[in-house]
């Protein structure tokens, strides 16, 4: 009894001796804390398991697929029929043939549609993976599609009327609060030095901010398993947030994606990523 | 079949250096689903490596390894253009072959 309570006094003590620690060098443990997460990013990248849905995306686009029997090695990204070098540093852009502001994902379904003849429903019914019964062609198309504009300068234009008006949107959005929680994106991303736990939170509102943020997503989640893409970021964002489920492929998405990707301009694109 | 393995295998003086990602869920049996059931265990349970038909690498696995496994490793020998096969036969004794070149 009396060598249980000693054994038991001794880690107790040890950890107030460690809390005491820990508030003395809060400060320090913060970067160090970051630094190691960086580490871990930079041990990981080198087989960044993106890898294997690039892989499948590429399959994906190349293969003869839905009613019509046709690839998707037609499908125009913006510079043209079948050309994916740097088509995703330049997205969201207006498109005339469907007279709408697209991402990447949205464009996607609309050559899925046109091209291989799927509705727009099976099109969009995975739009994110969940393990292996539930795999997204969607999220595996985005990470080739993304990996081939790796190193490319974003460049996305306010050209078009309706891009300026998708801008316009999504910095509203990015700015509105509302809900439960009386949350919006600014609430977490208006501020230097912010974070979460201890992910550090970038300021999107900064050219700088929203460069090193958009161009790492997509990006490889390792404590999911999975592949993410901007569109899911969006949704989990707005989940987090308490606000209304966000439609994938919504004006709304495109309108944020806009906003974010359009402040990135400038940044060298360097994804798919890999994040913990 | 299980999806294609991704394999790089690179010379440098007299050592190959060979990098692999795999596609696994890698269940490990602790997990339950939505309704409150264990998920069955799921995993790699052997990995061999061979080089000009000689074994360079055989492994033994767990639920420890993490999903979508890496593997690096080096070894003595290989010649730019030698073949390298890798295969993996996991729990459900399924199994996936994949051949790479090394560089």
């Amino acid at each position: 009894m009396t060598a249980r309570k000693e054994s038991t006094a001794w880690p107790l003590r040890s950890f107030f001796a460690a809390l005491w620690l820990a508030t003395a060098t809060g400060a320090a443990a913060q970067t160090s804390a970051t630094d190691e997460i960086a580490k871990y990013r930079a041990a990981l990248q080198d087989g960044n398991p993106a890898e294997l849905w690039e892989a499948r995306g590429e399959d994906l686009w190349k293969q003869k697929r839905g009613v019509r029997q046709a690839s998707l090695e037609q499908c125009d990204l913006g510079l043209g029929p079948g050309v994916v070098k740097g088509a995703y540093a330049r997205l969201p852009a207006y498109f005339a043939d469907a007279d709408r502001v697209m991402d990447l994902e949205t464009r996607l379904v609309w050559c899925m549609v046109t091209l291989q003849g799927y509705s727009e429903a099976e099109a969009k019914k995975q739009p994110f993976g969940n393990g292996s019964e539930h795999k997204s062609d969607i999220e595996a198309l985005v990470a080739f599609v993304t990996s081939q504009s790796r190193g490319v300068a974003m460049n996305v234009g306010l050209g078009h009327p309706k891009e300026v008006e998708m801008y316009r949107l999504g910095e509203k959005i990015f700015y509105y609060r509302g809900g439960s929680h009386d949350f919006g994106c600014v609430t977490c991303h208006a501020d230097e030095g912010k974070r979460i736990r201890l992910q550090d939170l970038p300021k999107l509102s900064t050219p700088d901010g929203a460069q090193k943020a958009y161009t790492t997503w997509p990006a490889y989640r390792v404590s999911q398993g999975e592949l993410r893409s901007f569109q899911w970021r969006l949704y989990d964002c707005f989940r987090q947030q308490r606000f209304p489920e966000l439609v994938f492929g919504s004006d709304a998405s495109i309108a944020l994606t806009m906003f974010l990707a359009r402040n990135a301009n400038g940044g060298i694109f360097d994804a798919p990523a890999i994040k913990r | 079949m299980p999806d294609p393995m991704k394999i790089r295998a690179t010379l440098t003086g007299d050592t190959t250096e060979v990098k692999v990602l795999m596609n696994h869920e890698m269940e490990t049996g602790q997990r339950k689903d939505a309704q409150g059931k264990v998920i069955p265990a799921w995993f790699i349970q052997n990995v061999s490596v061979t080089w000009n038909a000689k074994t360079v690498l055989s492994a033994q696995w767990g639920t420890a390894i993490a999903k979508n496994p890496f593997v690096s490793f080096k070894f003595k020998g290989g010649a730019k253009g030698d073949k390298i096969t890798i295969t993996w036969v996991d729990s459900r004794a399924e199994k996936r072959t994949d051949e790479a070149t090394i560089a």
